[in-house]
């Protein structure tokens, strides 16, 4: 490498730290800007006056959304939903990454392809609504679990992480006489646990963040998880629902509760983001040695 | 390797296979009793992941049946008698279908020019900044958006473009009139590609980053001995390293290229805004789930999977013919 840097090199390093400046700007302004609406003064709000910090600092729209029990009700079935849900796509996922991880097995590549094939082609949104509606799932925790219990993706990186375990010690606990579920449980899952831990961070978000399904197939408030709360005053705001467009004032009035809202349903991820990001990145990356 | 006892030898099995003794030993390791009788934990563990496949995936497959069939709804699941190819005609004949066609084709090829590529440049740039505590720093705020529910994005959406919201006070400071650009259909593209482009660009980058650090430095220093200017090694050295990654990554986005951003699309569109925002699936959605009109959306749906199925399959062929490596 060249000890002194040519002109041209420096002025690139200028650019691309303004751009970069740039990008940093953009990902992170609507998160202050709502932040900053929050718990700003509606008056402020209205005229278009809030942008980095809230203006006539107040917690009213706060306390109504935190007083409103339908808001804590729907945020608790969050978690219900993304507990279970995830528990039960670790369990499955495991196992059939586990089957799926020995190259012995007879059948093995017709097993793989049962779920690879469901990646290429699915069998469309109708079809499961129907099927769904069919097994009476409707208004159930099972309609938001079931439907989308393993991830082809989650179970093809298990696959391969399993499958670069050094089988020595697998074969050494068959002969000390463990059975293959002996094996999983006492020797395959501790080696795992970096795997598994990533594994359940993809699911939990993914259960987390999704509302569609429930959307889809959830009829009573009380069952909504939190992103169908947020929804539905998001969509009281665009007339997505309503036969016309709303008027600008009628909108408005909501627009301090949502901010309110996604303020409140976002501060988790924040909080644990910054702690289980590497997780994140590490999962994609054993996800990509596949290809 | 499983070499247990209960491994049976060919030759062992082959007079209890077949009456003639003589007979050629199969070359597989032992007829399927044995092979259960070794593995039948492991099966049992594949069970309930294959009843999942089986009625929660390849069921809804088979439902498809329904896109020929008259179906009500209470009524059997597969429908109550064949119509042939009614619905297709109907859909066919629609010109709101064409609208929506158009609209898929139109979002989800601007969506693929600005997402795919703008990843390679982003990672470039950030592969050129030497600090790693800033280098860290900014891949996890460009990772963040990645994280949210779409209806949070979809919330972020309307306050920054609200009346009172940062884009129309911009607006405003350069003496335009505010503009409620949700309700507006010339503004929905932009407005939909720009969040898809907030959303998923920096999460994009991570697969560059790191094909871009398994790039020999080598090359590049041979590259400089030969005069290579910096453009030119990034042309001949970076981006020839990166290219399988991006070509996988081009052929996985061409796969939900018919489905791209429907989720969105249905939280941030309105009626008045359907002329641009309306897509196939949303579509279907209102057909289907709102109307009830089962076997007419199934009809449309099967016919945008399929459209999905040429487009991943036609692109792993290119790859596989032009660049020697596909998907599979």
């Amino acid at each position: 490498m060249t000890p002194t840097r040519s002109r041209g090199h420096r002025v690139f390093q200028v650019i691309n730290a303004v751009i970069l400046t740039g990008v940093v700007i953009v990902t992170l302004y609507p998160f202050v800007n709502i932040i900053a609406r929050s718990f700003s003064d509606e008056r402020y709000i209205l005229s278009g006056q809030v942008n980095l910090v809230p203006r006539g600092f107040n917690l009213t729209t706060y306390r109504i959304v935190i007083s409103d029990p339908m808001f804590w009700t729907n945020y608790a079935n969050t978690v219900v939903y993304t507990v279970v849900a995830t528990a039960i796509a670790m369990t499955l996922t495991t196992c059939y990454a586990y089957v799926l991880s020995k190259k012995h097995l007879k059948g093995r590549t017709v097993l793989i392809w049962v779920a690879i094939f469901t990646m290429i082609f699915s069998g469309g949104l109708i079809p499961q609504y129907v099927l769904v509606n069919g097994l009476g799932l409707t208004n159930s925790i099972w309609a938001i679990v079931l439907p989308n219990a393993i991830s082809v993706f989650n179970l093809l990186v298990m696959k391969t992480f399993f499958e670069n375990l050094p089988s020595e010690l697998e074969e050494a606990a068959a002969i000390d006489g463990l059975n293959t579920y002996g094996i999983l449980a006492r020797i395959v899952l501790p080696l795992s646990k970096a795997v598994i831990a990533t594994m359940v961070l993809f699911y939990a978000v993914s259960f987390w963040n999704s509302w569609f399904t429930a959307f889809l197939y959830l009829n009573e408030a009380e069952l909504f998880p939190v992103t169908i709360y947020l929804r539905n005053l998001i969509a009281g705001a665009t007339g997505a629902e309503s036969a016309g467009a709303i008027t600008a004032e009628v909108s408005q009035a909501a627009a301090n509760i949502q901010s309110v809202a996604i303020t409140l349903t976002v501060l988790p991820i924040l909080a644990v983001y910054p702690f289980v990001q590497r997780y994140f990145v590490s999962g994609v990356m054993l996800g990509a040695v596949k290809g | 390797m499983s070499t247990s006892k209960t491994l049976d030898q060919g030759p062992a099995r082959a007079p209890r296979a077949g009456p003639r003794p003589g007979r050629r030993a199969r070359p597989r390791s032992g007829g399927w009793r044995a092979t259960l009788r070794r593995d039948w934990r492991l099966y049992s563990l594949a069970i309930l992941p294959l009843l999942f496949f089986l009625i929660f995936r390849y069921g809804p497959m088979i439902g498809n049946v329904i896109a020929f069939r008259k179906f009500e709804p209470g009524g059997s699941l597969l429908g109550e008698e064949w119509v042939g190819l009614r619905y297709v005609r109907l859909f066919l004949g629609d010109p709101t279908f064409w609208n929506v066609f158009t609209n898929t084709l139109v979002l989800g090829a601007l969506t693929l020019l600005f997402c795919w590529p703008l990843p390679i440049v982003l990672a470039l740039l950030l592969n050129e900044v030497r600090s790693r505590r800033l280098k860290r720093f900014l891949q996890s705020v460009s990772y963040l958006p990645h994280f949210l529910s779409i209806v949070i994005v979809a919330g972020i959406v309307m306050q920054m473009l609200a009346i009172d919201g940062p884009i129309n006070q911009i607006v405003k400071a350069f003496g335009g009139e505010p503009t409620a650009f949700l309700q507006k259909p010339e503004w929905f593209r932009t407005i939909f590609v720009s969040s898809e482009v907030w959303q998923t660009v920096g999460w994009g980058t991570i697969l560059y980053l790191a094909a871009l650090t398994t790039i020999d430095e080598q090359l590049y220093e041979a590259a400089r001995m030969d005069g290579a200017s910096r453009w030119r090694q990034i042309w001949h050295v970076t981006l020839p390293g990166i290219r399988p990654t991006a070509i996988t990554l081009l052929i996985l986005n061409l796969g939900t290229f018919m489905t791209t951003g429907f989720e969105k699309i249905l939280l941030l569109y309105n009626p008045l805004t359907y002329p641009t925002a309306d897509v196939i699936t949303t579509y279907l959605y209102r057909m289907g789930v709102e109307s009830s009109n089962l076997s007419y959306a199934a009809a449309i749906g099967l016919f945008e999977a399929l459209i999905g199925v040429v487009l991943i399959v036609s692109a792993n062929a290119i790859s596989r013919r032009t660049v020697g490596a596909g998907l599979w």
